[in-house]
């Protein structure tokens, strides 16, 4: 009896360090790749930022003047907002809608308006849309996204917002209508949204630097 | 030396981790739509497998044999996130296509599999050249594999190489089909990984059995000549 409890413990306490032991050299990775990984964040979503307004019309650090914002029309989770302002005055707005029926799952976008509403931009930032049909969103594969630059709600009008083949002004693509479909009305609805909340969405004060930090996406 | 051979031998063809133990598929089959995704995951989970298998081997006579499934899965767990962390850092843009895959690693069979099968057993040197070998074998099949696919699905090879190389790698793109491919898209789809997975493990068992063939042929030869003296003498 004495013997085999000995013999658990021993085995626990074998299982036990190791678990420390890793524990702790995935913290001390962490500890030593921490700064780089933001930093890589930073300068990777800097990078899409600058694409769609370009550096000269900014001076601040939208990566920095950021707030979240819970909006049903945009998506369901929080979505961050980066405002670009010149000195001190607001320039545009760049949001993050969720287009939650693309063809294989939603499709993230970037959406930059400029104050007087018409689009800086939109990038597409994360989606699963089938590569050589629904791809054709990214920038590197077609030039159809940059088909939204300059556009605003009055540019086309409302009916003009939807795909050719749904009587729109935007194009589909051949084999695949859902996924442009989808873009087309996220970036609708972001104007809409932008429409109404233009105020609160440049006044809001940012939240302290470590509670975005926190909850930086990812 | 010639054990240092064998391992190798195991590694590269004989027991290759993906062609012969058909291990690890998961990833194999998801991130090797080009040469540079194959790569890359490859030579993650050769690191993988050099590190879990030498630490296997130093704590083998540690480690009771009651626990030492969960011992192996907590350090192959902290050495993939340790990697991991470490590719988001210094590999970003690689980091950022492989995505889930990386984690995904821990799941690879085949470095569970080795840390059992081999490094359990074996010195800590010996340990690590099988991961390494097992390792270069896998990185080599998700390479092919992935050639295979981005040359008929997009026509090029070595695209996006400046995430792993650096900007300077940019220009390493090769066009072999021309600027008007339009591509195959089944290549690049889930399906086309597994007919060009076939394709390999066909070409190779081909091999295989062209190589036993000429040993038996050569071995019929002498079993014929034998008999055939007797009565050439009587």
């Amino acid at each position: 009896m004495k013997r085999a409890l000995r013999q658990i413990s021993w085995t626990s306490l074998i299982l036990a360090s190791f678990g420390f032991i890793g524990t702790l050299l995935i913290a001390g990775t962490e500890a030593i790749t921490h700064e780089r990984i933001a930093e890589n964040h930073r300068q990777l979503l800097l990078k899409s930022l600058h694409t769609l307004v370009p550096k000269e019309r900014m001076d601040n650090d939208p990566y920095r003047d950021k707030i979240l914002i819970q909006a049903a029309s945009l998506s369901k989770n929080p979505t961050p907002v980066y405002r670009v302002r010149k000195e001190g005055k607001p320039v545009a707005v760049i949001l993050s809608p969720v287009a939650p029926d693309g063809y294989s799952g939603s499709i993230t976008l970037l959406v930059g308006i400029y104050l007087d509403g018409t689009l800086a931009g939109v990038r597409v930032s994360s989606h699963r849309e089938t590569p050589g049909l629904g791809d054709g969103i990214e920038s590197q594969r077609s030039d159809w996204i940059l088909g939204f630059n300059g556009k605003s709600l009055h540019n086309p009008t409302q009916k003009g917002w939807a795909v050719k083949r749904d009587n729109g002004q935007f194009d589909q693509f051949t084999g695949a209508t859902i996924t442009p479909r989808a873009v087309v009305k996220a970036v609708y609805k972001t104007l809409l949204y932008f429409q109404t909340h233009q105020e609160m969405l440049f006044n809001t004060p940012t939240a302290t630097a470590t509670a975005t930090a926190g909850n930086d996406h990812e | 030396m010639s054990d240092n051979a064998k391992i190798f031998r195991e590694g590269l063809w004989n027991n290759n981790a993906g062609l012969v133990q058909l291990l690890g598929l998961c990833p194999l089959l998801a991130v090797t739509s080009t040469v540079i995704n194959g790569l890359g995951l490859g030579l993650a989970t050769m690191a993988t497998l050099v590190l879990s298998n030498s630490v296997v081997s130093m704590i083998r006579h540690v480690v009771r044999p009651e626990i030492r499934i969960p011992v192996f899965v907590l350090v192959i767990a902290a050495i993939v996130t340790s990697i991991e962390l470490a590719m988001s850092a210094w590999l970003h843009g690689l980091y950022t296509i492989l995505g889930i895959f990386i984690p995904l690693i821990v799941t690879n069979c085949a470095i569970i599999g080795r840390a059992e099968a081999f490094a359990s057993k074996n010195n800590v040197k010996q340990a690590a050249l099988d991961g390494f070998a097992m390792g270069l074998g896998f990185t080599l099949l998700l390479v092919v594999l992935g050639g295979m696919r981005e040359l008929i699905g997009m026509g090029t090879l070595f695209s996006q190489a400046h995430l792993m190389f650096g900007e300077a790698a940019r220009g390493m793109t090769l066009h072999l089909m021309g600027e008007d491919y339009r591509g195959f898209l089944l290549a690049i789809l889930p399906p086309g990984a597994f007919f060009g997975m076939g394709i390999l493990i066909v070409v190779k068992n081909l091999i295989d059995q062209r190589r036993k063939d000429k040993v038996s042929s050569l071995a019929t030869i002498k079993v014929v000549v034998e008999p055939a003296q007797p009565p050439a003498t009587s």
